[in-house]
């Protein structure tokens, strides 16, 4: 397998690069139903190496070009800038999106601004309440959520017989993935808040963003665990080891910075969360912080919701402070997995 | 021993995610039930007035229906031709270090939590729409509709441009061995061979629009009418849903009920859609060897 990707990925070369061996690239492209992986694959490890893609071969039809030719290559001309258009126009409204915020908060956030509470006279307001209440938060959902998203991905990928009950565990987690968050938040309000008797707490909340954020954990730990070897478990299973011990030996400590990065890409997902903890009745002007997890809370993703809704300058623009934090806080944890990413990136 | 019971308890945790379906199907569907006992179902789907918080009560879902439309339409409008035509550049045209950068980047849209979205609708996106049609309403379809857009940029530009560069080289060789261009190349071999791809990430991003909340509940209003008119105020069925939590609402009065009869249309939307899009996925996939 892992010679025929790396051939795979030779004869992706264009025939005028110099190559170190004679092989007629054609002979060896793999073949068979996983093709198309193979292909991604072997495209991702080209991508590596850094060569070059193939370019556009220069039209020679006889010494001159006709008409009809100068307008194809015009048009390819227009469409490549278009393109590249578009691609921009994603990127620019990036740097504008940052740039309102950054003009409208820099000049909100100083010491007394983290460290206020919420207040009906916008000079004296600040965002400590939302500040740890959305820091409980992460530490609540992150408790919930991975030991059962990493449960079940083990049990999918190591464990699951392939069966009806498995296809379909798998299918709906997929589905699940697409669910709208606000109707996590109805499940939310029925299941934890009522029905559970948790009332409108930090609990309820980490437990409906737990279970937000349940399938892309899931789908991302499985994808990590996938790609750990085999080999790996059969060298484990020969030394005498059991399923489990394979698997918490060998194959989880292999998967686990792909399990982190993919867990904290979902935790900044549930920091930035709002509809579903309205729905379940999080207050917005919270004047104390949260003690333990039965108790009342707001987030930032809240406040700045409370702030942006009311129709004052003064409050749109303590918005922007708080979106300024909220962002710096979902970089941090970005550039973390990707820390991770490179750090413990294996090879195998 | 041991092992069997770690087995077991490792298939509760993916047996989870059953149960969470379960509940949420069950929950929505008993409110709904209650809802539906007290209103008819025809006036619901047909209806085209929508004010349960209002002394004369109607129950039309229409309007929110509309709202949640115009939005995911006029967001189709700007994700679709914009991320399709980066994901051909991303995958045809870009060079290995142009793409290594324009990826995360892009990729940087989807991790904005939608609340800052909703605000710069509000603070830029409108003020400019307003600049050029003053008459427009302070809360308006269009610019929600505009940033829903940019947000769901990434879903079309990512899954698209998996499915291109899932195209096998070999048919790209063919092409330009009889003399294409690269925009013949991409747009008459490329593009059609990842036809499927394209439209189910069309779809996924559409679906991500409806249920798009935040934002829409910032910028759009909280106006149920119906109108064609993006530079009216509007409200979508999430936008409801919104709204009625935030006020204290009784467990078991209608207006409660309403809540979990929206948000059970609004499942219903968006799951048909996302089997679609699975579906059209392997339906109409091309398969090479």
């Amino acid at each position: 397998m892992a010679e025929s990707v790396r051939s795979g990925g030779r004869s992706r070369r264009r025939s005028g690069e110099k190559s170190l061996d004679e092989r007629e690239p054609l002979d060896l492209r793999p073949r068979g139903p996983q093709h198309a992986e193979i292909t991604a694959l072997a495209r991702e490890a080209v991508d590596e190496t850094g060569a070059e893609e193939p370019r556009e071969p220069p039209i020679r039809l006889g010494a001159q070009t006709t008409l009809g030719e100068r307008r194809r290559r015009t048009l390819g001309l227009a469409f490549h800038v278009l393109c590249a258009g578009a691609a921009m126009v994603g990127v620019l409204s990036l740097v504008v999106l940052l740039g309102q915020v950054l003009h409208d908060g820099l000049g909100q956030i100083d010491r007394d601004f983290l460290t206020s509470f919420a207040s009906r006279i916008p000079e004296r307001a600040g965002i400590k309440a939302a500040l740890v209440g959305s820091l409980w938060m992460l530490a609540l959902t992150a408790v919930i959520a991975f030991p059962l998203s990493v449960g079940a991905a083990i049990y999918l990928e190591e464990y699951a017989p392939k069966s009806w009950i498995t296809t379909t565990i798998q299918t709906n987690i997929a589905n699940l993935a697409g669910v709208p968050s606000i109707v996590y938040g109805i499940l939310g309000l029925a299941l934890f808040v009522r029905a559970m008797g948790l009332g409108r707490s930090l609990l309820s909340g980490a437990l409906t963003l737990s279970l937000l954020i349940l399938p892309v954990i899931i789908l991302a730990s499985q994808e990590a665990i996938r790609a750990v070897p085999d080999s790996i478990r059969q060298a484990a299973y020969g030394l005498g080891a059991t399923r489990w011990q394979a698997v918490r030996l060998q194959v989880l400590p292999m998967a686990l910075p792909g399990i982190l990065t993919g867990t904290i890409l979902a935790l900044s997902r549930a920091v930035g969360e709002t509809a579903p903890l309205i729905m379940i009745g999080a207050l917005s002007f919270v004047a104390f912080t949260p003690q333990g997890p039965l108790d009342q809370f707001t987030v930032l993703p809240l406040q700045i919701f409370n702030w942006v809704s009311r129709p004052q300058e003064e409050f749109r623009q303590l918005a922007a402070g708080a979106i300024l934090v909220l962002l710096a806080m979902l970089l941090a944890m970005n550039g973390v997995a990707i820390f991770l990413r490179n750090r413990y990136q294996r090879r195998h | 021993m041991k092992e069997r019971a770690i087995g077991w308890a490792l298939f509760a945790c993916a047996g989870l995610s059953t149960l969470v379906t379960a509940g949420i199907v069950c929950i929505l569907l008993r409110e709904t039930l209650g809802f539906f006992s007290e209103v008819s179902i025809v006036e619901y789907l047909t209806g085209t007035e929508w004010t349960p918080q209002f002394g004369e009560k109607h129950f039309g879902v229409l309007p929110l229906a509309a709202g949640s439309l115009l939005i995911a339409t006029g967001a189709a409008i700007v994700a679709v031709p914009i991320g399709l035509l980066t994901a051909i550049y991303m995958s045809e045209y870009a060079r290995h270090r142009t793409r290594s950068v324009l990826k995360p980047t892009l990729e940087l849209l989807a991790g904005v939590p939608t609340v800052v979205y909703g605000y710069f609708a509000l603070t830029f996106i409108t003020p400019l729409i307003r600049q050029f049609f003053p008459e427009t309403d302070i809360f308006n379809a269009a610019s929600a509709a505009v940033v829903v857009g940019i947000m769901i940029i990434p879903t079309v530009s990512s899954l698209s441009e998996d499915a291109l560069r899932a195209v096998p080289q070999a048919l790209r060789e063919g092409a330009f061995g009889l003399g294409a261009t690269k925009l013949e190349v991409s747009l008459r071999v490329v593009v059609p061979a990842a036809l499927s791809g394209i439209v189910a990430s069309f779809i996924l991003a559409i679906s991500r629009a409806v249920g798009e909340t935040m934002a829409v509940s910032i910028a759009a209003g909280n106006l149920a009418q119906l109108t064609a008119n993006p530079l009216k105020s509007i409200q979508t069925m999430t936008a409801y849903v919104v709204q009625v939590s935030l006020g204290d609402t009784p467990q078991g009065t209608i207006v409660y009920q309403t809540l979990f009869a929206v948000a059970f249309t609004l499942f219903l939307i968006t799951l048909a859609m996302n089997i679609l899009s699975q579906w059209v996925m392997r339906r109409f996939r091309e398969v090479y060897e």
